[in-house]
C-alpha cells in the first residue's frame, strides 16, 4: 500500500494533523500524539515559552514529528512573516502555516493578506501552509505564489460545525494541483471522514481533541475516521441517489 | 455612533417592571437558545433565572471549553502610581484621601518587574490613578519599555485618554486596554465622580473604542458591583462588550466583574451583589457572550475563585498586590482597594491544575 502523503516534497504516512492548542495540561499533548499517530503538529509561535522548561510546549513534541509553527496573533502579511522569520531562527524548521486573522468575532482568515504573505516566504524557501477562507480563485492564487498547500476552513474555528463549507471545498479540491487539508470547524471524527471521502488530501483537527474529556482516545478516533475516509475515498464511493434506482436498466432492450 | 445612544434607548424601560414579568418558559428558551438576543440576556439576569443556575452553568461550561478549552490564563496587576486628581467617593486613591502618595522612578519600576517576574507571570496589567501632569503619558511610555524587559504583555488600566495616546503607548509595547465605566447609570455616574477628569461620562464611555481604534489588540470593559442598580449595570455591562465586538471585528473584547471591597474612606456601597447573583452574572455573560473572555481578581475570596473555575473564567490574577510598589515591599503606601484571596503565584497556579486546567503563563507576544 503506497498511498503516501506528499507535503512540501516530504513523505508522510498520516493525514491527520494536530496542535498543541487549549490542552488541560500539556502533559497530554505526548500521549495524543501517540494514539492519533499523527507526524505533523501546530503551534502557535507567540505562546511559545521558551524561558521555562514546565511551560515551553516543544520540550512534550517527541524529536521525530514535523513542527508546523503557526502565526496566529497576525493580523497583516508583514507581521506573519516577521512571526515565519523568528520560527525559522528558532529552529522550528521551514513549513510555516499562515493564519492572518483581523476579526476576534468570528476569527475568519484574511485571504488577501495571506496571499500576499505566502508569496513573500515561498520565495524565501519556507514551505507554506495558508489557513484560507474557502473560495477557489484564492486558493488558485496561493498555488501560484508557492504554497505547499491550501488550508481552506470547514467552519468557523472552535465552532465544531462540520463542513459547512463543502461545495466550495469540493471545487478547490478539484481544481488544485496542490494538496488541500481541511482546518478548522471539524468537531466529530465524522466530519473528518467525509472531509476525506471528499478527497482532501488530509485534515487539522486542534480542538475538537483537545478540549474532549479524553483527549488520548479522541486522537484515537480521529486516527481511524481519517484513514477511514481516505480508505473510502480510494475506492471510489458509490454515488447518492435522489430516487430509487433501478437495477435492471429500462432502456436495456436496446442493447440485446 | 457611541454605545451612549444604545444605553439611552433604555432611559424610559423599567427594568423593575420587566423582570417582574419574566415567566419560566421564557428564562427556558432563553436558556435554549444558541444565539442570546438582548433580552435573552436580560431574562437570565433576572431574578426568575437563579433556579437554573445549574443549567446554566452546565452550559457556560461548555462553551467555554469549547471556545478556549481547560486553560487559565493568569496575569497579575502593577501600580506604579497613586496619585490622583479625582474625587470619586468610593476609591482608596480619591484626592479627598490623605493617604501616602508615591509614583515609581523607572530604576523601581524596573526592580518590581523583575520581583512579579520571579513569579513567572508574563502578562501584567499596569495601574496608576489619574494625575496626567505628574502621570504623564511619556512617563508611562517609558515604564512600558522597562516592563517589556520582563513581560510578553502589558496591560494598561490607568485614565482614558486620546487615542493618538493610546497609539503612543501601543508602539511603546502597550497590547491591551482595562477600562470600567465603573457605573453606567448616569446619574449615579455624576453622584459618585464629584470633581476631577474621571467626571466626563461620555469621554469615559467611548475610551474603549478610541483604543480599539488605536490598534491595542484587546480591550475589557466592565461595572463595578455596588455603585449601580445590579442588574442593569450587568446589562450594560454585557451589551457593551457585544456592541465593541460587534463594531471592532479585530479587537478581543472581555469582562470583569469587580465588586466594592473596603477601601480607603468608608465607602458603604448602596447595592450589594452576593456570591448566588454573581456566579448568575458570569453565567450570563457567557451564554450571551460564549467567545468574550472573563476576568476574575484577587478581590474575590480563595475558596469562591476555586469553585468558579470552571464556569466560565478565561483569566485568573494571582499574587496581586494593589500598593504602588507592593512587590518589594510590604507597604508604605496605601491600597487601592483590598484583596481578599492572598496566595501567591505558585499556589494558584497548583489549584487550576488540581482541577485538570492548564495553566497559561503566556498567550501573547508581539514578534514585531
Amino acid at each position: 500500500m503506497s498511498d503516501k502523503f506528499i507535503l512540501g516534497g516530504v513523505v508522510f504516512n498520516s493525514r491527520l494533523l494536530t496542535g498543541t492548542g487549549k490542552f488541560a495540561a500539556k502533559s497530554l499533548i505526548p500521549g495524543m500524539i501517540e494514539a492519533s499517530q499523527c507526524e505533523i503538529i501546530t503551534m502557535a509561535l507567540r505562546r511559545v515559552d521558551k524561558t521555562s522548561r514546565d511551560e515551553n510546549v516543544l520540550s512534550y513534541i517527541p524529536k521525530e514529528i514535523t513542527l508546523l509553527p503557526n502565526t496566529s496573533g497576525a493580523r497583516n502579511a508583514e507581521e506573519a512573516v516577521k512571526i515565519a522569520r523568528i520560527a525559522r531562527a528558532a529552529g522550528c524548521g521551514n513549513f510555516i502555516k499562515i493564519e492572518i486573522i483581523t476579526d476576534m468575532k468570528y476569527l475568519m482568515p484574511d485571504n488577501e493578506e495571506t496571499i500576499k504573505a505566502t508569496k513573500i516566504l515561498a520565495d524565501e524557501g519556507f514551505k507554506v501552509l495558508p489557513y484560507m477562507m474557502p473560495d477557489l480563485i484564492a486558493a488558485k492564487k496561493l498555488e501560484a505564489a508557492g504554497a505547499a498547500a491550501v488550508m481552506p476552513l470547514g467552519s468557523p474555528i472552535g465552532s465544531n460545525k462540520g463542513i459547512q463549507t463543502r461545495d466550495i471545498i469540493k471545487l478547490i479540491i478539484e481544481n488544485s494541483d496542490i494538496p488541500i487539508i481541511v482546518d478548522a470547524g471539524i468537531g466529530r471524527p465524522s466530519h473528518a471522514a467525509e472531509a476525506m471521502e471528499m478527497g482532501a488530501d488530509a485534515v487539522l483537527v486542534n480542538s475538537a481533541i483537545a478540549c474532549s474529556s479524553d483527549p488520548v482516545k479522541m486522537a484515537g478516533a480521529f486516527k481511524k475516521a481519517v484513514e477511514a475516509g481516505r480508505e473510502a475515498y480510494l475506492a471510489e464511493l458509490a454515488e447518492v441517489h435522489d430516487t430509487a434506482y433501478a437495477s435492471s436498466p429500462f432502456t436495456g432492450f436496446l442493447e440485446a | 455612533m457611541s454605545f451612549l445612544s444604545t444605553i439611552k434607548k433604555y432611559d424610559d424601560f423599567s427594568f423593575e417592571d420587566y423582570a417582574s414579568g419574566i415567566t419560566e418558559e421564557m428564562v427556558l428558551s432563553s436558556l435554549k437558545k444558541e444565539e442570546l438576543t438582548s433580552k435573552d440576556f436580560l431574562n437570565l439576569l433576572s431574578p426568575a433565572a437563579s433556579k437554573h443556575l445549574e443549567a446554566m452553568a452546565k452550559k457556560a461550561n461548555k462553551l467555554t471549553v469549547q471556545h478556549f478549552g481547560r486553560t487559565i490564563g493568569l496575569y497579575a496587576p502593577l501600580y506604579i502610581s497613586n496619585y490622583c486628581t479625582n474625587h470619586c467617593t468610593y476609591c482608596g486613591f480619591s484626592v479627598k484621601n490623605k493617604i501616602t502618595r508615591k509614583q515609581l522612578t523607572l530604576e523601581e519600576i524596573d526592580t518590581e518587574a523583575g520581583q512579579m517576574a520571579k513569579t513567572g507571570l508574563k502578562h501584567i496589567l499596569l495601574l496608576t490613578g489619574e494625575a496626567k501632569g505628574l502621570t504623564e503619558i511619556s512617563y508611562l511610555a517609558d515604564a512600558v519599555r522597562v516592563l517589556k524587559k520582563y513581560f510578553s504583555s502589558i496591560a494598561l488600566e490607568v485614565f482614558p485618554m486620546d487615542e493618538d495616546e493610546y497609539i503612543l503607548l501601543r508602539d511603546a509595547g502597550v497590547d491591551s486596554l482595562t477600562i470600567y465605566q465603573e457605573v453606567y447609570d448616569r446619574d449615579i455616574y455624576s453622584q459618585v465622580h464629584l470633581s476631577g477628569g474621571k467626571a466626563d461620562y461620555h469621554y469615559r464611555l467611548d475610551t474603549p473604542e478610541r483604543g480599539a481604534r488605536a490598534g491595542l489588540r484587546a480591550v475589557n470593559v466592565g461595572t463595578l458591583f455596588g455603585l449601580g442598580e445590579l442588574i442593569s449595570e450587568a446589562f450594560f455591562s454585557g451589551l457593551h462588550a457585544r456592541y465593541l465586538m460587534d463594531k471592532f471585528l479585530e479587537t478581543e473584547i472581555s469582562l470583569s466583574l469587580p465588586r466594592i471591597n473596603p477601601a480607603e474612606g468608608g465607602f458603604k456601597a448602596k447595592y450589594t451583589l452576593g456570591d448566588r447573583e454573581f456566579v448568575q452574572f458570569i453565567l450570563a455573560y457567557r451564554l450571551f457572550l460564549p467567545k468574550a473572555g472573563i476576568n476574575l481578581s484577587t478581590r474575590e475570596k480563595e475558596e469562591f475563585r476555586d469553585n468558579l473555575l470552571k464556569l466560565g473564567i478565561t483569566k485568573f490574577s494571582a499574587g496581586s498586590k494593589t500598593t504602588v510598589g507592593g512587590y518589594n515591599d510590604d507597604g508604605d503606601s496605601t491600597e487601592q482597594f483590598d484583596t481578599s484571596d492572598k496566595r501567591g503565584v505558585d499556589e494558584v497556579a497548583a489549584m487550576i491544575r488540581n482541577q485538570g486546567y492548564q495553566v497559561v503563563y503566556k498567550d501573547w507576544e508581539a514578534m514585531w
